[in-house]
């Protein structure tokens, strides 16, 4: 029940983008194409579940028992940066397929705060192991969702006369708080499911 | 002297990081809830930015082209770490609201650009007056976006605890989306949008 609730909550209700604003500067960067916007997607899942598993131990066998915690930042940055790097190596020789497929959109990922933010709050909420996990592939799914969904908006925009001054940042600013504003449906959604 | 100056006043408007570079989108759009919190971000990216430019700055002929960015990452995760503490001990209020966006300064890549492409390559002093120059840049740009989501979601401005509009506010039905986060994609867009068409509008009178 636990994880259905942070699986549902982590992709409908507080979705990474139009709730928590963590990773927007890839969402507008790559969501030009449906196709681009899947790709980085994919990466991006995968990514954060590892990263979640990862940070999530050496908080618990690391940085806990030896009081470290105020190195939290450094040591959970340079964690997913080498993680990401190892990845890439280890995608490179196992499968060059998918690493052509994804592998221009694996360095983009150290520097997505959407990675860093959901070790931070498993870290903040407590989770077990699993939870952590699930919480990582939850985000990244949300993260997904929105972006392949905008990307789709997106591909409209050139058929679309849209005024000068608002071209570019502005009218995907504007389209995306929209989006937000229908994504906030789902609140009350999961109030009616889960809060008894 | 002249130099120093033009670095410190590029971030405040021609090349504002949030209005006209439109970086570190995130805790522009999640911090801006109110005018206060927009501040206290802006004063913790300032400390952040300044420093780590100058040590970048200082280290740039030492560090290595190649392994440069993981370098760049620890010397502003370093800084982060320590607005984070004295936040923490002395701001508590204010740090529970701002929550993990302190700790992600880290992955603002407003402070990575402007390592990456100024401190790198400059002295020390020019890359402090780039940092203290953005981060008021930014410290504004956000005090902006807070104050205009303030007063159209709740109808005031709250700073240190008094309401700038009296207590009753300015008398209008306040508009709670604003101050939810639609309402920051909202505002953020159509001020982008009304500066470039002022910028549009005085570049077509001049020429």
């Amino acid at each position: 029940m636990n994880f259905v609730a942070i699986l549902i909550g982590g992709i409908l209700v507080n979705n990474f983008i139009f709730s928590r604003f963590l990773g927007l500067c890839p969402f507008v960067g790559i969501s030009k194409r449906v196709e681009t916007a899947t790709g980085m997607s994919m990466a991006v899942v995968f990514v954060m579940a590892v990263a979640s598993a990862v940070t999530w131990a050496v908080q618990r066998f690391l940085l806990v028992p030896y009081g470290l915690e105020y190195l939290q930042t450094v040591s959970f940055i340079l964690v997913i940066a080498a993680l990401v790097q190892f990845v890439e190596m280890v995608m490179l020789k196992t499968s060059p397929g998918l690493y052509q497929a994804l592998g221009i959109y694996l360095p983009l990922i150290t520097t997505n705060c959407a990675v860093l933010g959901v070790a931070l709050l498993s870290v903040r909420s407590n989770y077990t192991f699993v939870e952590a996990v699930v919480n990582g592939i939850a985000g990244a799914l949300g993260w997904s969702l929105a972006t392949v969904l905008f990307a789709g908006i997106r591909e409209r925009w050139e058929i679309t006369p849209i005024p000068k001054p608002l071209e570019g940042f502005p009218i995907a600013l504007v389209s995306t708080g929209l989006m937000a504003i229908a994504f906030f449906g789902f609140q009350g959604l999961f109030k009616s499911l889960f809060v008894k | 002297m002249n130099r120093l100056w033009r670095d410190l006043t590029n971030g405040l408007v021609r090349e504002n990081p949030t209005f006209r570079l439109v970086l570190g989108l995130c805790p522009t759009l999640a911090v801006t809830t109110a005018a206060e919190n927009g501040f206290w971000m802006g004063m913790a990216v300032i400390f952040v930015l300044t420093f780590s430019n100058v040590f970048i700055s200082a280290l740039r002929k030492i560090i290595p082209g190649k392994i440069r960015i993981p370098c760049f990452i620890v010397v502003i995760a370093t800084f982060v770490t320590i607005v984070d503490l004295v936040m923490h001990a002395y701001l508590p209020e204010m740090y529970n609201i701002l929550g993990i966006f302190i700790p992600l300064i880290v992955v603002n890549c407003i402070i990575m650009a402007r390592a990456e492409a100024f401190a790198s390559k400059n002295p020390v002093l020019n890359a402090a007056a780039d940092g203290v120059g953005m981060g008021l840049g930014f410290t504004i740009a956000v005090m902006l976006i807070g104050a205009i989501r303030e007063l159209l979601g709740t109808g005031n401005i709250v700073v240190m605890g008094t309401a700038l509009f009296g207590a009753g506010g300015l008398g209008f039905d306040p508009a709670i989306v604003m101050i939810l986060p639609p309402g920051a994609f909202i505002t953020l867009g159509l001020l982008l949008g009304l500066l470039n068409s002022v910028q549009q509008r005085s570049l077509r009178q001049r020429g």
